[in-house]
Parts: structure tokens; C-alpha cells; sequence
């Protein structure tokens, strides 16, 4: 049976040596107390407001310490206190647990382990409580993954304006004025420019390649870049258009940057985005800012290759554009070290959306746009 | 457009069957986009590049195919009887290349004069830059036969004449579009190609008066305009039944004034497509040749006089040096030779080696596309196969760069997310009446908008976010929390800048706790919004963050706060107004939140700090007290706060009471304190002092102390 020692000094390892053998004696006499009635005499034992071992630690402890260690131990006994009175608290709700399994089992004549009251049990079936967390939203989480896919192939993200100039969005990407290939890109304008220089206008960019140009203008080669954003065109909203779309586009420009650098970069994204064992292939294709220009296809993600209702029975899905960047697209920005007969570059762009309809099996954009909770909530 | 194998094999002799043909044609970029059978002839609906004009045809997509499968291509050579009066010489125009004088013309026409000839004078070199004419004479005009109708019906036109047939059926061969004049309709017995002066009218095939203006180029008799040059040809000289003589046009145009023109007067035909994208200077002779042929065979009997071609400037293209060294540095591979020459050569290219193993490349007079070296590469690439070059991945040398708002987006994105919203996003666009309601700037107009409704760019994210929840509320979805960040734009200045910023806008309506098994539903309040608010704000660094009442009129006046952070505005949230959600039809109660992520981000990031945990006891301290219903928290708060009292660590309102008891115009509030050091354990005369000096405080605030 512990009995509170005399210490013969105050010095730290004293000190900590007598605070063990106290929680041994607490821990081994807490662990012994089952019943209500040896729970109220190992209570008076340990915190009996006279006689209680608490009572004496302070008495014997304290009182005989040297006086200029005195708060010294007095902050040590404070801390040795609580340790105690948590542990009664303990031992305490242990013994409600145990009471009460004893009288289940005599009720019940049930002589298991006693472990848990049957009258505090719970229905666990019964759903628990929650707090929902929103969703992100389909497209934007289908961009996160395609730029993390560039991000870990070294490319830094870029971003650019959505009201954009003539200059960057036309221009500069080498569709002169009067080009029919700008009727392609359905322009919704801002009003009043009339008084402006023709490339200093303001429209809505309808691609994400403007920011090629800008990012060409702040930062010499080499430059890998990864953009990812919304663009507008003048499309009403409808079961396959939608007048806001997002883009993701990358620029790679270096001094050794070739064709097939641009087939090995896209095939090696497609395949960390939907599988080792996706092909691509690569079609001759036309865009004024890009000299040689492709379509990129992917064997279908569903059936892989087979042929099924998405791939039109085709086996491929058509992705994405892309080309070595033209020479024009360059002459733009040589002033910034983009001599094109020293360094080529590849660009390529791809609508967020697509992907997103082909992955997900949405059949009408428009959901994206109208913020149903019940279509968004599937995303979780 | 369509193409038929058939035909096509008529110029190449390939093995591959018409599936396989296609396809190669599609891996060399030009698409067949679907392979039909109609009628027992297999079509290809083609789906050409907007560069490619010059493969829009029977003969050019024969080209490629020449070059993909290395074959000859058979020439087309019309063969015409000889003239029934004396051939007539061309107009022998030598000298650079360029504009040809007026004077030069008129000569060279005169010259050339004949009874049964007519002259031609282009007034305007820049517009159109050739024109070689045909007369046929004393034909029958009727359905054209059988061969050549079927064929164009496969292309899906309809068969009008064997005349008009003949032009169309050449301009699909060829891609050059001609025209077929009734000549016994023109007066004056000359060609004249000029501006169009203002105030003529031109009645138009399709039989609809065109009002003319300078801007316009036309073909003119002596009298009048008679065609709309590269765009359609006159009413009142097309070819009918009672024709007899017919003379054929077959001329090169301007793209950049047909396109105008085309614009103009909103009119899209096969012409005015070709000529806009660039048509071939070099093929207006066997064009107009091959209608003539063709003419002749169905309807005609004879061909008076020669080929009449005057040109008014030339247009041929200019030669371009191929170095072998840019062939490996762009496309990453070796070609030898051989191979440059073989397929530069097969599609038209003419192709001359140079000692160092380089090329000089002459450019095709229909090849408008081709115009640097670069060009030519992609000539090389496309018909070496895209695929046969390998996939590798280039070294790099530079860093990856984090732009600086990247960690406050996702943090803030996080943050919403965590909160239980859904991410979403509207539509960019807004009317009038919501720029002028949500917007404290002046919006940015939209010149040609999809709709009136969406006139404008948007000032705030708040009017997307309604319509959603409209549309949610609508469909029964009666608990709806969404946010969206987004792009805001307004105009700066006199208006000439844009001013495009980033917000955060959120709406919550309905439970914010959903009624279940375990516990009652809990409404959103103003104080949930708070919350949220407060919890986004929690994440970035200030001195000094207040809340008042200026907000926005389309906010419930008593349920809406503004945020300052360190004095500047960042956000605006609370009740949506009363009146607002009525115009919306909302029956339920909707709070709104902006965030001005834009002055928001001008503050860094928290850095976490770490501070020690007190190893000594907390004292509490409970006071009840009485103010007067204006006296708000705030002012409770910043009195004691004015105290400074260091040991004090938490100070907060625990319950609030109004009610007969506290009387009117009065409330009660629990106010409750900690107390704590870090050194040590606090005496009770020390929080006795202090807690003194809160009751002071809060009594000279006009409060009245009802327990401690």
C-alpha cells in the first residue's frame, strides 16, 4: 500500500522520481476498483479533504520544502493534483459501465464478456449525422487534372484576361483582318470601339491562345506554359452549345523543340489522363497560328479501340489541336528573344468541356451552366 | 462538299479501295469525314481545312492522292474543235510580272478584234486580276446528259441546263467557278470589269434586286452591270431556253473584294466561297476550256473565235529556298532527297536541287497557302504520314513558376468547399436592368449580343447565382448553397478601359443543417453567412477587420454587413432584399455574399503561428446586463477591447434575452470571460479588479449590470 515518502531533497530527479512512484501506486490501485462502494473508498483514500493523499503531498511535500523552492513545488504539486483528479473521473465511468453490465446480466442471466451496457446501445444502422462538403464543379475538376498533368511534366500555369484586344486574340496569332478563318471563331465584340485602332478593339477572347502571346511578351525562352481558362463565343446555350466554354492550351518554346517532341509531350498526357494504354494519332489540320498544324485523337477511353456509340464506332476520339507555333506568331514577339530561325515550340488546346461530356457521359453542356444542385451533387 | 471516287480514279490510278482511299487521304489532312453509298456509288462527304481551296475539287483531291500513293496524275486536256473563224491570238503581254497598263489592254483587245470577238477591259486590276472568255454559238439549251446530271446529282446540286450544268459540273472537276452569259444579251458587244457606280442595281440570279455601291465590282456590257464579279451572275442574262449564243466567263477575283462584297450584300455561293479563299490564277484558260468542251459536247455546235484571256496583272507565285537543316530542326527527322522531291514534285511543286543538297521550290499558282519554307515542311510532314514520325520528349531547361494568386484561389476555393457549397458557374452575361441594379460602375456593352437579356458583361457574380437558384427552387431543390469565382468586368475612366476583377460570390437558402433523425433543421440566417464570410477572411493577414451597414440597395437594409478589412471594403453579404427576391418569385429566404477577391488578395496568406499553451488555470467570469436595443456588440466589444487587458482571452456574448422582463427598447445579454496567464496562476483580487473595470466600462456605455 503506497504511503506518501518523506523526500530527502528538491532537486529535479528527486522530484520526478516520487511523482512516478505516485502514478504507479494511482495507475495499480485505479486499476483494481470495480464497484461503486471500492470506487468511494479508493476515492477518500486519494482525495479525502483531510487525510487524502493528495491532502498529504501537499502537507509532507510542500511543507517541508526548502522556502526558495517552494513555488517551484508548489507548481509541480498543482500539475500531480490534476493528474489524479482525472484519473478518479476515470475510474469513475469505468465503474458505471461495469454496474451496470451486472445488472444486465443478472436480468438477462447473461454471463459474457462484459464489455458494454444494452440499455446505452444505439441503433448504428441509423444514418449518422452529416455535415456535407460541396463539390466541385465537373469541368473545372477536369481541368485541375489536365493542368496537374502538364504541372508535373514541368510546365508552369499562365492566365490572361477573359476581355481581351484584337491584337491578342487575332492578330498577333496571325489571322490578319479580313481573314475568313476569324469567322470561325463566332466573336461576340464589346460596344463603342468604334473610335479605337483596329487591334486595340475589345472582344471576348474565344480562345485561350492570346495568353501564348502574352506570355511571350513577359518572359524569354525557354517557356512551358500551361493555360487553362474560359472563353466565350456567340453560341446560345443549348443541348450542344454553350457561349462560355473553358479551354486548357500549353506552350512549349526551347531551341531544340521538334514535331515529334509535340506527339511524344500530348501522347505521354494522354496517357497519364486516361490510361498506359491509350493511343493517340495525329491528323494534318489547319490553324493560323500553328505551321505544321494537327488533330490529335485518342483511342476511345471506353471501348479502347473496339468501336462503341461515343467513338461513333470509330475506336478514336477526336481531342484536341495542336502545331509547331508559325514563324508570324514569333515575329511578334522577337524583340523578346523569339528569333524563329534559333527556336521552334509547339502549342496545343483543348476544350475542358468535351472531355468533361465524353468522361462523365453528360449528354447536354447545358447542365453545367444551370447550377442544378441534384447534377452538380454528383460529382462529389 | 462532296467528292466521288469514281471520278477521282479517273485522274490517278490507285489500288487502294474507296474505304482505304480515304482513309489515306484523311491521314495526309484532306479529311473524308464519312464514306456513303447512294444510288450504288460510293461518296465521300468531305471535311476540308479552310486552307485547302485548292483541294476542294475532284482534280485537287486526284493531286493528293498522286502524291500519297506515288502515281501519275493524268492532265486535263480539253479537246475543242478548231474555231469557225480565225483563231484569234491571246494578247501577247510580256514584260515583269505586275500591272498591266489600260492602255496595253486596249490595244492588245483591238488587235485581237474580230466581227464574232468580243473585247474585254478590266478597269480594275486589283479586283480582278484575269479574265479569258469563250464564245460558243447556236446552241440548244436543254437538260444535260445523263452522265454528267447524275454525277452532279450524287454532289447534291439540282441539273438546270446543260449550259449552267457545265459550270458546275467544271467547278466541281476543277474548283474554278465560271459563268455561262446569254450573249445576245449583252449590249455593245464588249466585256467591261469595273466599279459599280452608285445607285446602279443589279437584278441577281436568285432574282432579287441588288442596290450597288462603289464599293462593288462588276461585269458590265456597255450599258450595265451584268454580274456580280465572283459572286453571281445577272438576272436578266442567264442562260434560258430561247439562248443561242453563250459566252463563258472564267476570271480570277480579289478575295479580299469578293469577300467585302459577299458581306455586303449577305450573299454566300460556291463562287463567292472559292474566290474569297484564294482561287487559281493559272487555271481561268482550261477552266474556261473545259466548259466550253463541255458545252459543245451536249448543246453546241460550234466555237467562234479563239480564247480570248486578258490579264490584267499576274499573279504567279514566288519560289521558295527548302534547307535540309530546317527539315530535321522543325520536324525532328531526316528526309533524303528522293522523298522531298517526290512528293513536292507530285503535288505541283516544281523542285530544282542546289549544290548543298538544298532546294528551290516554285509555288503552284493554286497553292495560295504555301508561302514560306515552314510551309513546305508541312507539305513534307503531312504526306510522310504524321504518324510515322516517332513520339519523343524534349529536355527543358527552365523552372516552374507559381503565379502569386494561385494559393490564395485554392484556399479560398477550399474554404467553400469545406463550408458545404457547391461549386458552379453562370453564364457571363446579364441585361441592362441587372448591370444597372448590381453594378456600381458603368457595365461593359456587348456589340452583338446572343440576347438582350445578355446585353452586358457582368458587374456582379450575384445575378448568376439568383438565376441558378431560381432554377433549383423551380425544381423543388429547396436547400441550396453554390459559389462561384469569377471574373467581374466594368468600364474605367471615360470608359475606354475594362476593368476586369475577380470576386467570389456565394447563396445559401434553405437548411443549413438538414432536419434529420438526430436533430431539428436549422435555417440559414444572417449569422451563417457571417460565418462563412468570417471564416474566409480568417485565412489572410490584417491589422483590423469591421463590419457596418453599407451595402448595396439590393440587400435587406437590417439583415446585410460590409467587411472592411484594414479600411477597404472586401465583401458584402446578408439578406437578399425582400423586394428583389419578390421580383424573382422566391418564397423563401435567400442570403447573398461578394467577396472582392481582387482587394482581398492585395493581403498575403496567414502564415501559421505557433503560441505556447498556458500551463495554468483559465478563470471565468459571467455578466449579465441590460442596454439599450442601438447599442450594438460591436460597441461592447471595442469598449472593453479599449481595456486592454492582457489576461483577458476571450471575451464573447453568450446569450441574448428580450422580453417583458428586460423591458421595452432594452435587451439582456450574458457576456462571458476567460482569464488567463501565461506565467502564472491568477489571484482572485486580480480578475476582481478587472472584472470591475468591464462592469465600469460597460455601465458607462449605459448598461446596467443585472448579475456578475
Amino acid at each position: 500500500m503506497y504511503t506518501v515518502p518523506k523526500l530527502e531533497d528538491y532537486s529535479a530527479e528527486s522530484l520526478d522520481r516520487a511523482a512516478n512512484e505516485l502514478r504507479k501506486a494511482l495507475e495499480s490501485e485505479a486499476h483494481d476498483v470495480n464497484t461503486a462502494a471500492q470506487f468511494k473508498e479508493f476515492r477518500d483514500r486519494w482525495w479525502s479533504r483531510k487525510s487524502g493523499i493528495k491532502a498529504q503531498i501537499n502537507k509532507v511535500w510542500l511543507g517541508n520544502a526548502p522556502l526558495d523552492q517552494k513555488p517551484k513545488v508548489g507548481f509541480w504539486l498543482n500539475l500531480l493534483a490534476m493528474e489524479i483528479e482525472e484519473k478518479l473521473e476515470e475510474t469513475q465511468g469505468a465503474v458505471a459501465v461495469y454496474e451496470s453490465a451486472l445488472t444486465l446480466a443478472a436480468k438477462e442471466d447473461w454471463t459474457g464478456v462484459i464489455s458494454r451496457p444494452l440499455a446505452d446501445r444505439l441503433d448504428i444502422s441509423l444514418p449518422g449525422i452529416q455535415r456535407p462538403i460541396g463539390v466541385k464543379h465537373p469541368v473545372l475538376r477536369v481541368m485541375d487534372e489536365i493542368v496537374a498533368v502538364f504541372k508535373a511534366m514541368g510546365y508552369s500555369v499562365g492566365e490572361g484576361p477573359e476581355v481581351e484586344t484584337d491584337y491578342y486574340n487575332f492578330e498577333s496569332l496571325n489571322f490578319p483582318p479580313n481573314h475568313p478563318a476569324r469567322d470561325t471563331q463566332d466573336t461576340l465584340f464589346i460596344a463603342g470601339q468604334e473610335s479605337k485602332p483596329a487591334r486595340d478593339r475589345l472582344l471576348l477572347r474565344t480562345h485561350t491562345s492570346p495568353v501564348q502571346i502574352r506570355t511571350m511578351e513577359q518572359q524569354p525562352p525557354p517557356v512551358r506554359i500551361v493555360i487553362p481558362g474560359k472563353v466565350h463565343r456567340n453560341d446560345p446555350l443549348d443541348a450542344t452549345h454553350s457561349p462560355v466554354f473553358h479551354q486548357v492550351e500549353g506552350l512549349a518554346v526551347d531551341t531544340n523543340i521538334t514535331f515529334c517532341d509535340l506527339k511524344g509531350t500530348l501522347d505521354h498526357a494522354m496517357k497519364a489522363l486516361f490510361g498506359s494504354s491509350v493511343k493517340t494519332r495525329f491528323y494534318p489540320s489547319f490553324f493560323p497560328f500553328t505551321e505544321p498544324s494537327a488533330d490529335m485523337q485518342v483511342s476511345c477511353i471506353f471501348c479502347g479501340g473496339k468501336g462503341c456509340r461515343k467513338c461513333k464506332f470509330s475506336g478514336w476520339i477526336e481531342l484536341l489541336g495542336c502545331g509547331m507555333v508559325d514563324p508570324n506568331v514569333f515575329d511578334f514577339v522577337k524583340q523578346n528573344g523569339y528569333d524563329s530561325s534559333k527556336i521552334s515550340g509547339f502549342a496545343f488546346g483543348m476544350g475542358v468541356e468535351r472531355i468533361a461530356i465524353l468522361k462523365y457521359e453528360v449528354e447536354e453542356i447545358q447542365l453545367f451552366y444551370e447550377g442544378d444542385v441534384r447534377f452538380l451533387e454528383q460529382f462529389a | 462538299m462532296r467528292i466521288l471516287p469514281t471520278w477521282l480514279r479517273e485522274f490517278v490510278k490507285v489500288a487502294a479501295d474507296d474505304r482505304q482511299l480515304a482513309e489515306d487521304l484523311t491521314s495526309a489532312g484532306i479529311a473524308v469525314e464519312s464514306v456513303q453509298e447512294e444510288n450504288g456509288a460510293t461518296i465521300y462527304e468531305m471535311d476540308l481545312t479552310t486552307n485547302r481551296v485548292d483541294a476542294m475539287n475532284h482534280y485537287g483531291v486526284a493531286r493528293e492522292a498522286s502524291a500519297i500513293y506515288d502515281v501519275d496524275l493524268k492532265p486535263v486536256e480539253p479537246k475543242l474543235p478548231k474555231p469557225k473563224v480565225r483563231r484569234i491570238a491571246p494578247p501577247n503581254i510580256s514584260g515583269p510580272i505586275g500591272m498591266t497598263s489600260l492602255t496595253e489592254q486596249m490595244e492588245a483587245a483591238a488587235a485581237t478584234l474580230d466581227t464574232d470577238a468580243f473585247p474585254i477591259v478590266i478597269e480594275d486590276a486589283q479586283g480582278c486580276a484575269r479574265y479569258t472568255a469563250r464564245i460558243v454559238r447556236n446552241v440548244k439549251i436543254g437538260p444535260s446528259p445523263q452522265p454528267v446530271a447524275s454525277r452532279l446529282e450524287l454532289l447534291g446540286s439540282r441539273p438546270i441546263n446543260n449550259a449552267a450544268d457545265a459550270t458546275n459540273y467544271a467547278l466541281n472537276e476543277l474548283g474554278h467557278p465560271t459563268h455561262a452569259f446569254d450573249l445576245d444579251l449583252l449590249e455593245g458587244g464588249t466585256i467591261i470589269v469595273r466599279r459599280a457606280r452608285e445607285g446602279e442595281v443589279l437584278k441577281t440570279l436568285d432574282g432579287v434586286d441588288r442596290k450597288l455601291s462603289t464599293g462593288d465590282l462588276v461585269i458590265a456590257d456597255e450599258k450595265k452591270p451584268v454580274a456580280l464579279a465572283g459572286v453571281m451572275g445577272g438576272f436578266d442574262s442567264m442562260i434560258t431556253e430561247r439562248t443561242k449564243n453563250v459566252l463563258i466567263e472564267s476570271a480570277w477575283f480579289d478575295p479580299a473584294t469578293v469577300r467585302s462584297m459577299a458581306k455586303r450584300h449577305l450573299m454566300h455561293t460556291d463562287a463567292s466561297h472559292r474566290f474569297e479563299r484564294g482561287a487559281d490564277w493559272g487555271i481561268t484558260p482550261l477552266a474556261c476550256d473545259r466548259v466550253a468542251e463541255l458545252i459543245l459536247a451536249s448543246a453546241g455546235d460550234e466555237l467562234h473565235g479563239g480564247q480570248i484571256d486578258t490579264v490584267a496583272r499576274r499573279a504567279e507565285r514566288a519560289s521558295i529556298a527548302l534547307h535540309r537543316s530546317e527539315v530535321n530542326r522543325i520536324l525532328g527527322i531526316d528526309f533524303d532527297e528522293d522523298e522531298i522531291q517526290r512528293i513536292l514534285g507530285r503535288l505541283g511543286f516544281g523542285v530544282t536541287r542546289n549544290a548543298e543538297g538544298d532546294f528551290r521550290v516554285q509555288v503552284p499558282t493554286w497553292r495560295l497557302d504555301v508561302e514560306r519554307e515552314v510551309d513546305l515542311l508541312e507539305e513534307l510532314a503531312r504526306i510522310h504520314g504524321y504518324n510515322q514520325f516517332p513520339n519523343t520528349l524534349p529536355a527543358f531547361t527552365g523552372a516552374v513558376v507559381t503565379l502569386p494568386d494561385e494559393p490564395k484561389n485554392a484556399k479560398v476555393r477550399e474554404t467553400m468547399l469545406a463550408l458545404g457549397y457547391d461549386e458552379a458557374i453562370s453564364i457571363t452575361f446579364i441585361s441592362e436592368q441587372e448591370a444597372k441594379a448590381f453594378g456600381g460602375g458603368e457595365p461593359l456593352a456587348i456589340a452583338n449580343p446572343l440576347s438582350e437579356e445578355a446585353g452586358y458583361l457582368r458587374t456582379s457574380l450575384i445575378p448568376g447565382l439568383l438565376d441558378m437558384v431560381g432554377y433549383n427552387l423551380n425544381r423543388g431543390n429547396a436547400n441550396v448553397r453554390l459559389f462561384e469565382a469569377g471574373e467581374v468586368f466594368e468600364k474605367l475612366g471615360d470608359g475606354s478601359i475594362e476593368d476586369e476583377r475577380r470576386h467570389l460570390g456565394f447563396v445559401a437558402t434553405g437548411d443549413a443543417i438538414a432536419k434529420s433523425v438526430h436533430s431539428l433543421a436549422q435555417p440559414h440566417t444572417f449569422f451563417h453567412m457571417k460565418g462563412d464570410v468570417e471564416e474566409l477572411l480568417a485565412a489572410f493577414e490584417y491589422q483590423k477587420l469591421h463590419f457596418d451597414d453599407q451595402t448595396p440597395p439590393y440587400f435587406h437594409p437590417g439583415r446585410s454587413a460590409r467587411a472592411l478589412m484594414d479600411g477597404g471594403t472586401v465583401a458584402c453579404f446578408g439578406q437578399l432584399h425582400p423586394d428583389v427576391a419578390a421580383a424573382r418569385k422566391f418564397r423563401q429566404e435567400i442570403y447573398i455574399a461578394e467577396l472582392m477577391l481582387d482587394r482581398l488578395y492585395r493581403h498575403s496568406l496567414c502564415e501559421p503561428r505557433y503560441q505556447r499553451i498556458s500551463k495554468f488555470p483559465t478563470v471565468e467570469r459571467d455578466f449579465s446586463f441590460i442596454f439599450d436595443e442601438a447599442l450594438t456588440f460591436e460597441r461592447i466589444r471595442s469598449a472593453v477591447e479599449e481595456l486592454r487587458l492582457a489576461e483577458l482571452q476571450q471575451f464573447v456574448p453568450a446569450e441574448i434575452f428580450r422580453g417583458e422582463k428586460v423591458g421595452p427598447g432594452k435587451y439582456s445579454v450574458l457576456l462571458h470571460t476567460e482569464f488567463q496567464s501565461n506565467e502564472r496562476t491568477l489571484r482572485d483580487d486580480e480578475v476582481a479588479q478587472w472584472s470591475a473595470q468591464i462592469v465600469a466600462k460597460l455601465e458607462s456605455l449605459g448598461g446596467v449590470l443585472r448579475a456578475q
